[in-house]
């Protein structure tokens, strides 16, 4: 029986959040199909994190080492999966759409000349073929398509950040942690990886914050970025920056939200001068609120927010800003 | 020493199209181009002709050589690489092509780019905004069997080497390999420069080398695709939004603050 391959990832010598996302998109592929999800995990994590994975709903975890494993070369893993790939056959890989999952995920899917479907939100197994059906938003997010897979397996997914819920850890759970034996090709490693250099900001990071203050074009120039940050601070918050923000130079592109920026989904996401493009709000949807202000009454912020205001931010952020100062400290 | 740098490019639908103006052709699954609204180059592919430029204007000796398949071309927008200074383009155009998954897609840029002389590099935007599937240039990388370096925010070129720094959530890193290679960039490489008009001159004089399928061994029959597209739609909204107003802006701000206090969301 074929099984449900996941590619975990690991961050600080633990699971990255993502991990528990594929193995809930996993899950629900593997009820319906009869068959068992199976992590993938380098070993340079607490041990911790294998017996996690099947906490959070992996039948089986495999172990796989190697030095350019731990430094975060796309090729190794390629080359692991592919050899993995041949011994246990799955039917599906999923990745998680980071720098890491997109490129690995499109990489072994070419590899072994079978179907790809980048960014999904969705997955579900069509009832008359039991192949896999992708629902992925294209054109920016201006429309949704559904695809499937034809005949080749593995089926790769790469799945949109913050699209699935982990479950619940059950700590009842029972599965097999097994290392891998593998050797692979030396000469199919063909990247070298130099350095990895952190770029440290201050205060929390974008990913985990509980409220986001982002702000557009509308808001002129870099200075007002200043305002928004004492907006957020309020809430210990992060500021955060649509691409015309960050393409203009007033904000480092680090803080960029969207389709090809970060993916957040915080409590509350307020935005200040954006427009709503549908390439942003990729990066929000997720968002628990969405709160605008935005001068532009017809502005796409307002079909996707729950509350706003139609105004100049230089006269209404003011006075949110210090209104919401004053309800906190009550 | 002489460089060859292929840049692949592809021409779509404006990704500013207002959400308003966009259609979908229910029986051909296919999004209909809004009145008026001309297409363009994909974004990440100008940066990656700047890329090339970048690399043409500090190596002397560099050819940059522009491939894209497609159809329905208008030479006023896929020419506007030439324009920019790239110094050769060449455009299959097939009508097969509509409709090809991108793993045809692939195939067929392989295919063409194999054709093309001795390249020593690669550079491909890292995402279309039309389909957004961003593999295809990982998928040449794959079928050419080349070093592939991807999302790459600075280049450097060095004999028979290449050097890339790279965003990732919370800084870079720094990747090496041989050449050929293939690299995809990112915005953050740099704005497209605007075409000259001694650029714009130049590229009327060019005319595109135009490839058939069967200038490059391709037979549809032996392309297979690995998706169907079964449904496209346009996505749901099912939010309302309430609008506070007040007297004035500041005391709209003030009522949007008590609002999300009274709806406990703050
Ligand atoms: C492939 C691709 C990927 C992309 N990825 C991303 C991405 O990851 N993230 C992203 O953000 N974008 C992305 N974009 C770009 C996206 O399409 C939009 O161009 C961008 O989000 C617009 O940014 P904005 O809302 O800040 O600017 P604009 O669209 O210019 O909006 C500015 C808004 O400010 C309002 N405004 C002006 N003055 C005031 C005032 N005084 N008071 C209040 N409001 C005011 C205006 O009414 C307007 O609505 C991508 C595009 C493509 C093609």
């Amino acid at each position: 029986m074929s099984d449900i391959l996941v590619l975990a990832e690991t961050e600080n010598n633990y699971l990255h959040s993502t991990a528990g996302e594929l193995i809930a998109a996993g899950r629900k592929l593997a009820d319906e199909l009869g068959n068992q999800v199976c992590a993938v995990i380098t070993d340079d994590v607490d041990e911790s994190s294998f017996k996690n994975l099947i906490h959070l709903g992996a039948d089986k975890v495999y172990v796989i080492s190697h030095a350019e494993l731990s430094k975060g070369n796309i090729d190794a893993f390629v080359s692991y999966l592919e050899q993995i790939c041949i011994q246990i056959n799955p039917n599906v890989i999923l990745t998680s759409r980071t720098y890491m999952g997109r490129n690995i995920g499109a990489r072994i899917a070419y590899r072994l000349e079978s179907g790809v479907a980048q960014d999904c939100i969705d997955v579900e197994i069509d009832k008359n073929s039991s192949r896999v059906i992708a629902t992925r938003p294209v054109y920016g997010g201006n429309a949704v398509a559904r695809f499937t897979f034809n005949q080749d397996d593995p089926q790769v997914i790469i799945l949109r950040v913050k699209s699935f819920d982990s479950n619940e850890i059950d700590t009842t759970r029972n599965g097999s942690i097994e290392k891998l034996n593998i050797s692979i090709d030396n000469d199919a490693i063909k990247l070298k990886l130099i350095e990895t250099v952190k770029e440290e900001s201050e205060g929390i990071r974008l990913e985990d914050a509980p409220v986001i203050v982002a702000g557009g074009r509308g808001l002129g120039g870099p200075e007002p970025f200043k305002q928004l940050e004492e907006l957020a601070n309020i809430f210990d918050g992060a500021v955060g920056a649509s691409r015309a923000v960050c393409d203009a130079g007033w904000m480092d592109h680090a803080f960029q939200i969207g389709l090809t920026g970060k993916q957040v989904a915080p409590d509350v996401y307020i935005t200040v001068g954006i427009s709503g493009a549908s390439q942003h709000m990729a990066g929000c949807l997720g968002s628990r609120n969405i709160i605008a202000i935005n001068n532009d009454a017809d502005a796409n912020i307002f079909k996707d927010a729950s509350y706003g205001v139609v105004g100049d931010w230089e006269k209404v952020l003011p006075s949110f800003t210090e209104a919401v100062r004053d309800l906190l400290k009550s | 020493m002489s460089f060859n740098i292929v840049v692949c490019v592809k021409q779509v639908v404006d990704p500013d199209t207002p959400s308003a103006a966009f259609n979908i052709n229910q029986d051909k699954l296919s999004v209909i181009p809004a009145d008026g609204i001309p297409p363009v180059v994909n974004g990440y592919c100008e940066n990656a002709v700047e890329a090339a430029l970048k690399i043409k204007d500090s190596i002397p000796d560099t050819t940059v050589t522009v491939v894209s398949i497609g159809t329905n071309f208008i030479m006023d927008v896929i020419k506007k690489p030439l324009s920019m200074g790239a110094d050769k383009m060449i455009l299959v155009d097939d009508p097969n092509l509509e409709s090809l998954d991108p793993f045809s897609t692939t195939k067929i840029l392989s295919s063409v780019i194999s054709k093309i002389s001795d390249y020593d590099l690669i550079i491909c935007g890292q995402h279309a905004s039309d389909w957004d599937n961003a593999h295809v240039p990982m998928g040449i990388s794959e079928t050419l069997n080349i070093p592939c370096l991807n999302s790459a925010r600075e280049i450097d070129i060095k004999p028979n080497e290449i050097t890339i720094k790279s965003s990732i959530p919370d800084g870079y890193i720094t990747l090496k390999s041989s050449l050929p290679a293939l690299v995809t960039v990112s915005n953050e490489i740099g704005e497209p420069r605007y075409p000259t008009l001694k650029g714009i001159m130049q590229a009327s004089r060019k005319t595109p080398e135009k490839l058939s399928f069967e200038n490059i061994d391709i037979k549809i029959s032996d392309l297979s695709p690995k998706m169907t597209l079964v449904d496209l739609a346009l996505p749901v909204s099912n939010s309302k939004c309430e609008i506070l107003e007040g007297e004035d802006d500041a005391d709209s701000g003030k009522l949007l603050a008590l609002k999300l206090r009274e709806s406990k969301i703050i």
